[in-house]
């Protein structure tokens, strides 16, 4: 490979390109679906190829080919300067970028069995297990369970003097069973919704999820929603179950701080921030209690790595200490703007994709409390589990998330189970009113492989390490749902 | 581009060297390019040149699948071994009956060569054209501007084998100052007719009247959404319910209404994969040739879309929708249509006494999939209608609706429709629109 790398560089540099790096990004996955009983999916894929990313005349260009040979390397480096040149005929500032200490090595994460290695059939069969489980529940019309596992490697090599080869695997599976009747489709997952709960980690991190053990009771709750009353619409005390305070996490927190946003470069598709430069250091974002870190260095998260696609050291940073804003996440380029250090969030969705400030592991340190302290301190509320869709404004401010299943908190304890639950708010607001927070017992660090950003759009694989949480004066029950006004 | 001859080839290898009962191969190969502008600069611009191949093998009832962008022939024949290798391991699937049998594709006109060869320096001058318009009203620009082409082929052991070359183009943009926001797009198979300019008058143009926002209580108010707006509702129906596996599975909207009024007699909505005012496709990811489907009609459920897998549970035909591979989501409607009027934005306006005109939505998400009820923000234009006329910019509202109850409610009609996403709506005006929260912007 290096002998490819050293190509690519020496021709950005014969053309003129001040900085240059090329990515060569082999990815190999494997989906196995399980639906009513049947195999719905049982998919390989491989995917190859290289992206040359320049600076040429002050400007960005990049240019990537499918075609890891000699010749294809010079036409596509020639086409990234090419580029380059283009984007420079709009008038600009030159970029510049904040300086980093070239980086030589090979790095790997470890995991225990090897999910590539694992029998086709072992797989199906620990799916099909969880299937027929749930659909011994008569209301279950859609039985769901799903894995998914990925390798990546990539080879990183700079102007700067880089060469960077990583190798990471991810492992990750979850079940969900949709109840149809009662004229209401509901649905319950584990442990997660959208596919579940994933790990940079082998076989081991499926297995240890015992789908199985928890494919019952999602099924006997999806058909009790079915005769569940609507989430009332009100204004309580709310406590968030770990899978869907890491979406919260992830909406009101991960994407306002990446920097690239705050300066506007996102402005045309997902959005800018509320939280600019001038909030840096002093704004009350939360609580006292409230303090998150993005930590690309966690231990089997999403969003953990050995360099980013800048070839930048993983790092941890301070996001919001005490309550108060008080970092971001950034790239050379944003970095070198606010005059400091890249914190190292630059990652591309593959070889095709240029890197974008994106979330590592954006996590909420745990507090003191335990779930079960926090519901019987509470005396009129609601509890709600897992993640049933999300939508929040193009500065992160205003949100509405909905959530699978809720229940009402009277004098300490769970009652009555609400369908259809909601909670919305404005993002600071919310996070002042958090009043506790579980402790490290409670807490897991969730992966999400979906994050979506970017044009060309970018999936990308992050981490949220939350406990369960509860938060003061939350208005909850937004939707109203048309039929059943009527008929009340 | 290698060509229909040369694509048709690569299929007919794998296919041939595949031992599985049936075998389907999908290839797709192309070159996409993207420059992209924010704070009046271009910040990131992007070309790509990749490629697919794609192997479905069926051994009796059951199925593997396996895809590569690896395209020498010990690539391909590792994927067919591959696919061949999860259908052996796979279980029976009591409910597939057969891959499609061939069927005449329409030829269309899906190709443009100035759009697969615009340069980089031509997009550069047509976003310095978009810049330039959006510095002679103090406003700062973003967006972005694409071009590409693609081939795509599918064939199978039964005797499909369909080949289509297809060009696309589009730009976006949003235009920013003073507290003020405007929003245009395009979307076209040719280049040249999206009109940069045009798009930019329009962006800046609103960003000006949309200066100094005021706020306003949320509640239902009468609204004129403009078909950004309105295509974000249609295709919202379009994967909520209006495919077959939706309504076989019992989650669909579409569920025991068929034949029944589900919105006004005044809303159709129908899709047509061959409609030159789209973005047309002559045959979907199994081969299959787009049919017309007349999903909604004067407002009664009609029709669903099928691929071939939920035709056949049916005893049905396919309509050309399979939306490939596999996965659990079944076909789609790609290319929706709402039939137009006979009314204008202007008299829409005119006509309102009190009422809300919003440019597009924002951040969109279902929240009850058989009520239809959906929730987002308004976004790049918002406001006030008073007496007839816009008064003031608003700040931007959330919404939480039900979808169908609004087309229950729709008062006006635009004649003219644009072509947005994957749909070809018109504006409308509706009654009662539910806004339920507020934003500082």
């Amino acid at each position: 490979m290096r002998d490819l790398t050293e190509k690519a560089l020496e021709r950005v540099r014969e053309l003129g390109a001040s900085y240059g790096d090329i990515r060569i990004v082999r990815r190999t996955s494997e989906s196995v679906e399980v639906k009513n009983g049947k195999v719905e999916g049982l998919t390989s894929e491989t995917d190859e190829g290289f992206g040359i990313r320049v600076i040429a005349d002050g400007s960005w260009g990049f240019a990537s080919s499918l075609m890891l040979e000699a010749d294809e390397i010079e036409r596509v480096a020639e086409l990234a300067i090419r580029i380059a040149r283009a984007s420079a005929q709009v008038a600009h500032e030159p970029v510049k970028l904040a300086p980093v200490e070239p980086a030589e090595g090979r790095f790997e994460f470890g995991i225990e069995r090897d999910p590539f290695e694992v029998p086709v059939e072992e797989k199906i069969e620990l799916l099909l297990n969880a299937d027929r489980i749930m659909r011994e529940v008569p209301e279950i019309k859609v039985a769901r369970s799903s894995m998914n596992f990925w390798r990546t490697e990539t080879v990183f090599a700079s102007t700067d003097g880089s060469y960077i080869e990583q190798v990471k695997t991810e492992s990750g599976a979850g079940i969900e069973a949709t109840a149809v009747g009662e004229g209401e489709v509901q649905k319950r997952s584990y442990p997660s919704s959208f596919g579940g709960d994933f790990a940079v980690a082998g076989y081991e991190f499926v297995e240890a999820l015992d789908l199985a053990g928890h494919a019952e009771r999602v099924a006997r709750e999806a058909a009790q929603l079915l005769k569940a009353p609507q989430c009332p619409s009100d204004v309580r005390t709310l406590i968030l179950e770990g899978s869907m305070l890491a979406l919260q996490v992830h909406e009101s927190c991960g994407h306002p701080i990446e920097l690239d946003r705050v300066f506007g470069t996102e402005a045309s598709y997902a959005g800018t921030s509320f939280l600019t430069p001038d909030k840096l250091g002093s704004f009350r974002y939360g609580s006292e209690i409230v303090n998150i870190v993005a930590d690309a260095t966690s231990p089997g998260g999403l969003g953990s790595f050995f360099f980013d696609d800048e070839g930048v050291p993983a790092q941890r940073i301070d996001i919001v200490k005490d309550g108060i804003f008080v970092g971001y996440l950034t790239s050379r380029e944003t970095a070198e703007k606010l005059g400091c250090k890249s914190g190292g969030a630059m990652r591309a969705d593959g070889w095709n994709r240029i890197p974008l400030i994106r979330m590592t592991n954006i996590n909420l340190e745990p507090g003191d409390w335990t779930l079960d302290e926090m519901i019987e301190d509470t005396k009129h509320g609601l509890y709600a589990e897992m993640v049933g869709s999300w939508s929040i404004d193009d500065k992160r401010l205003n949100f509405q998330f909905a959530t699978e299943i809720a229940f009402d908190i009277e004098d300490g304890s769970l009652g009555q189970m609400y369908k259809n639950p909601t909670y919305t708010g404005i993002t600071y607001e919310f996070w002042r009113g958090c009043d506790a927070i579980a402790n490290q017992d409670e807490w897991h660090l969730w992966g999400v492989p979906n994050c979506g950003k970017g044009e060309p759009g970018q999936a990308m694989h992050v981490g949220h390490g939350v406990a369960p949480a509860r938060f003061q004066n939350v208005r909850i029950g937004v939707m109203e749902a048309p039929s059943e006004e009527e008929d009340a | 581009m290698l060509g229909r001859d040369n694509v048709l080839e690569i299929l007919r290898k794998a296919i041939e060297y595949c031992v599985a009962d049936v075998t389907q191969a999908a290839f797709g190969i192309g070159e996409s390019s993207l420059t992209r502008f924010a704070n009046s600069v271009i910040h990131q611009n992007v070309s790509e040149r990749n490629a697919g191949l794609a192997v479905k093998a069926v051994i009796g009832k059951r199925i593997g699948y396996a895809t590569t962008n690896r395209l020498d022939e010990r690539s391909v024949r590792a994927v067919v071994d591959r696919a061949v290798e999860f259908a052996r391991h796979s279980r029976e699937n009591p409910d597939f009956v057969s891959l499609p049998k061939p069927k005449p594709v329409s030829a269309v006109d899906t190709y443009d060569e100035r759009t697969a060869a615009c340069s980089p320096e031509e997009r550069a001058d047509a976003v310095a054209g978009m810049i330039a318009e959006a510095c002679n009203v103090g406003a700062s620009a973003a967006g972005s501007l694409s071009n590409g082409c693609h081939e795509f082929a599918v064939a199978n052991s039964l005797g499909v084998a369909a080949y289509n070359l297809s060009s696309s183009a589009s730009l976006t943009t949003v235009m920013s100052g003073d507290g003020g926001f405007g929003y245009a797009d395009r979307v076209s198979q040719r280049v040249g007719d999206l009109d940069p300019i045009g798009a930019a008058v329009e962006a800046a143009t609103r960003s000006v009247q949309s200066r100094n926002p005021e706020s306003i209580e949320p509640g239902e108010y009468d609204v004129v959404l403009l078909p950004y707006a309105v295509s974000e509702l249609v295709e919202a129906l379009g994967y909520l319910g209006l495919g077959a596996l939706a309504v076989q599975e019992g989650r669909s909207f579409m569920c025991g209404k068929f034949g029944q009024k589900i919105t006004g007699e005044n809303v159709t909505i129908w899709d047509d994969g061959l409609d030159l005012r789209g973005l047309p496709r002559p045959f979907d990811a199994e081969g299959v040739p787009k049919q017309r489907v007349d999903l909604i009609v004067n407002g009664v459920a009609n029709a669903v879309v099928y691929d071939s897998y939920t035709a056949n549970k049916e005893g049905r035909e396919s309509t050309g929708h399979s939306t490939g591979g596999v996965g659990t989501y079944g076909p789609m409607p790609a290319n929706l249509f709402m039939q137009s009027g006979e009314s204008s934005i202007g008299e829409m306006i005119a006509g309102t006494k009190k009422g809300i005109l919003v440019t597009r939505f924002h951040y969109t998400n279902v929240i009850h999939p058989v009520l239809t009820v959906i929730t987002g923000m308004t976004r790049d234009g918002t406001f006030l209608i008073e007496n007839g006329k816009i008064t003031k910019s608003l700040k931007n509202l959330r919404f939480t609706d039900s979808i169908l109850e609004r087309l229950s409610n729709v008062e006006l009609i635009s004649k003219e429709t644009k072509r947005q996403g994957w749909a070809v709506v018109p504006a409308i005006k509706a009654r009662a629109f539910r806004f339920t929260g507020a934003t500082e912007f």
